[in-house]
C-alpha cells in the first residue's frame, strides 16, 4: 500500500486538483458558494479575478468576435500562468478529460489490448495541430468558434456543472476510442486544446528533468508516460525534458525507483550547468 | 519525358507532399465538421437571456461559460445539452417550463464577460445615469393563435392579459362584439409588439393544453414592410417622400405599355 502511494504520489495529487476544481464550479452553480462561478471556458474567483480559456478566445477573435476587457485580461492571466510556470499542465492537472482517457488506458493496460492487437493503428501525434488550425480557419469561414460548439471537453465539463444530457453518449465514445481504437488516441492525439497548450507551454519553468548517471534504463517511464516520445534523453543524457508536449502529469517521476527522474525549475541563466540538452 | 527514375525526392518535395496531404486530411474533416456547424447556426427556434445581441453576434460572443445560468434566481435559463439540438453550450429558456420573471436587477446580463449579453440593451438614461430597465429587454415576441385561443371562442379568460408583467400595455383586451350569441363580447388578448419583452409568463399561464401564445424570437414571428410603403394618412410618414429621390423610374422593361400590348397582340380574343 506504501509503495503504491508512492507510485501513485502525483496521480492522487493529480485527482484532488481535477475533482477540486470541478466542486468549486458545482458548488458555485448549485449552492451559490461563489468561490469560483462559472467553467473551464470562463470564470471568476471569488467574483473579482476573472479567468478564461485562451484557446476559446483565439477562436472568437478568428470568428471576428470583439469580447470585452474582462474576458481577456482572464485570458491573459492563463495564458502567462502557462506560459512561464505550468508547461501544458492544463491537460494532466485540470481538464476532466484526463480522468476519462487514464480510466481507458487503465482499461486498456488490464486487459493487454496493446500486447494482443497485431496492426496497430497508426496516428500521427501532429494531428493535433491540424485540428488547432482547421478549427481557426472554420472559426473564421464559419463565424461561431468552431471547436467551442464540438469540444468534447466542454461537454464534459457543463455536464457536469449544468447537466449532461445526451452528453455522456459523445464521452463514451471518446473513450471507447481511447481503449480499443488508438492508444491515447485522444488527448495524446487528436486535442486541438492540448496541441494549443503544446505550443504554449514550450517555454515554461516547471520542467521533468533527468540524471542519466542513475538511471537503471528499466523504462517504466516510457511506459506510462502519455507522450513518451518526450522522454527521449532517458539513458541516454541527462538534462531536462523540454518538449512543450510534455503534460507535467508526473507519471514518469512517481515510478522511477532511482530517482533518475524528477520535478525541477528549468534552468535559462547558466546553460552550461547540467542542461546541456536542453534545447 | 521519363525521369522518374533519376528524379531525386527532394526535402522540399518531401514537406510539400506532406503539406498536400494534410490538406487532404483537412478538407474532408472540415467538410464534416462545417456541416455541423451550418445545421447548428441555422436553429433559429431560440430564446436568448434578456440584453442578448443578435443571434449571429450573439454565437460569436458568448464563451458558454454559463455565468448568466448560474445567476438567474428562477434557474430559467439553462445551457443547451447535447440532445436539448441548439448550439451547444448556450444559454436559452423555455417559457413553458419557467419562463423570465424580468427582475429588475436583471442579475444575469452584467456577470457576462463577453458582452454576449449587453447592459445598454436593458438600460436606459435617466437624468445622466445609465439605469437597468427589464422592460426594453427584447427576448422574443409573444404571438396569439387565435384558432386555439379560448377568448376567441367568446369564453371568458384573461389568464395571459393578466399575467403579463407589462399588464394591459404589452397584452390589451380587446372588446368585441359576439354575433353569434348577439348579446355577448369577445374579449380577445392582442399582443402589442412594441410593449412585449418576450418574457413568456403568457405562455406560462395560458389554460390551454398547448400554450395557444407562445414567444418566438423576434426574426421569426415579425415580417418586414419595407421602405416602398408609406402611409399616407400618418403625417409623420408621409414626411418621408421629402427625402425620397424623385428617381422613381420601373426597371423592368414590360411595364410601360404591356398592359395594353398583351390586350392587342392577343389575336384569340378577336376571334
Amino acid at each position: 500500500m506504501k509503495t503504491w502511494i508512492r507510485t501513485h504520489r502525483f496521480t492522487l495529487a493529480r485527482r484532488v486538483v481535477q475533482l477540486s476544481i470541478l466542486s468549486l464550479y458545482v458548488a458555485a452553480n448549485a449552492y451559490g458558494f461563489m468561490f469560483l462561478s462559472g467553467n473551464l471556458s470562463s470564470s471568476l474567483v471569488m467574483g473579482t479575478l476573472p479567468l478564461a480559456d485562451p484557446f476559446a478566445i483565439l477562436q472568437m477573435f478568428a470568428a471576428g468576435a470583439l469580447v470585452g476587457i474582462d474576458v481577456l485580461l482572464g485570458a491573459l492571466v492563463i495564458l502567462l500562468f502557462y506560459m512561464v510556470v505550468g508547461g501544458r499542465a492544463f491537460c494532466s492537472w485540470v481538464c476532466p478529460m484526463n480522468i476519462i482517457t487514464d480510466a481507458a488506458n487503465w482499461t486498456r493496460k488490464f486487459f493487454l489490448l496493446d500486447k494482443s492487437v497485431e496492426r496497430k493503428i497508426w496516428l500521427s501525434r501532429n494531428v493535433r495541430y491540424y485540428v488547432l488550425a482547421l478549427s481557426l480557419i472554420l472559426s473564421f469561414v464559419m463565424g461561431v468558434s468552431a471547436f467551442e460548439l464540438v469540444s468534447p471537453i466542454g461537454m464534459l465539463h457543463r455536464g457536469i456543472i449544468f447537466g449532461m444530457g445526451m452528453g455522456g453518449a459523445a464521452l463514451l465514445c471518446i473513450f471507447l476510442f481511447d481503449l480499443f481504437a488508438v492508444k491515447h488516441g485522444w488527448c495524446g492525439h487528436i486535442c486541438p486544446l492540448g496541441g494549443f497548450y503544446s505550443l504554449v507551454g514550450r517555454l515554461s519553468l516547471v520542467r521533468v528533468k533527468h540524471d542519466h548517471t542513475v538511471c537503471t534504463s528499466c523504462m517504466k517511464c516510457k511506459e506510462v508516460c502519455p507522450e513518451k516520445h518526450v522522454l527521449g534523453i532517458v539513458s541516454k543524457s541527462s538534462g531536462t525534458i523540454v518538449s512543450g508536449e510534455c503534460t507535467n502529469c508526473g507519471r514518469c517521476v512517481e515510478v522511477c525507483e532511482s530517482h533518475a527522474l524528477f520535478f525541477g525549475v528549468r534552468n535559462y541563466i547558466n546553460t552550461n550547468v547540467g542542461e546541456k540538452n536542453d534545447e | 519525358m521519363s525521369n522518374h527514375e533519376t528524379q531525386h525526392i527532394t526535402a522540399r518535395r518531401k514537406f510539400l507532399t506532406l503539406m498536400a496531404q494534410s490538406v487532404g486530411f483537412s478538407a474532408l474533416g472540415g467538410m464534416v465538421w462545417s456541416g455541423y456547424l451550418a445545421e447548428a447556426k441555422a436553429a433559429p427556434l431560440i430564446l436568448r437571456p434578456p440584453g442578448a445581441v443578435g443571434e449571429m453576434d450573439f454565437l460569436r460572443l458568448c464563451i458558454k461559460c454559463g455565468q448568466c445560468v448560474e445567476a438567474c434566481p428562477y434557474d430559467t435559463l439553462s445551457l443547451a445539452k447535447p440532445g436539448d439540438n441548439k448550439p451547444l453550450g448556450t444559454p436559452f429558456f423555455t417559457p413553458r417550463n419557467i419562463p423570465c420573471y424580468m427582475c429588475t436587477d436583471i442579475p444575469c446580463v452584467p456577470v457576462c464577460p463577453t458582452g454576449a449579453l449587453e447592459e445598454s440593451r436593458v438600460s436606459r438614461v435617466i437624468e445622466g445615469v445609465n439605469e437597468l430597465d427589464i422592460t426594453k429587454a427584447r427576448m422574443g415576441l409573444a404571438v396569439v393563435d387565435v384558432e386555439s385561443c379560448i377568448a376567441f371562442w367568446g369564453i371568458q379568460c384573461d389568464a395571459c392579459y393578466r399575467a403579463c408583467p407589462v399588464m394591459d400595455s404589452a397584452i390589451v383586451l380587446e372588446y368585441r362584439r359576439n354575433e353569434r350569441t348577439g348579446k355577448h363580447a369577445y374579449l380577445v388578448p392582442i399582443v402589442n409588439s412594441t410593449m412585449c419583452t418576450g418574457c413568456g409568463l403568457c405562455e406560462r399561464a395560458c389554460v390551454t393544453e398547448k400554450a395557444a401564445i407562445h414567444v418566438l424570437p423576434l426574426e421569426i414571428a415579425k415580417g418586414a414592410i419595407g421602405g416602398h410603403y408609406i402611409k399616407g394618412w400618418d403625417a409623420s410618414d408621409e414626411k418621408r417622400l421629402e427625402t425620397q429621390s424623385s428617381d422613381v423610374t420601373t426597371r423592368t422593361k414590360r411595364s410601360e405599355k404591356s398592359a395594353q400590348d398583351y390586350l392587342n397582340a392577343d389575336e384569340e380574343v378577336f376571334k
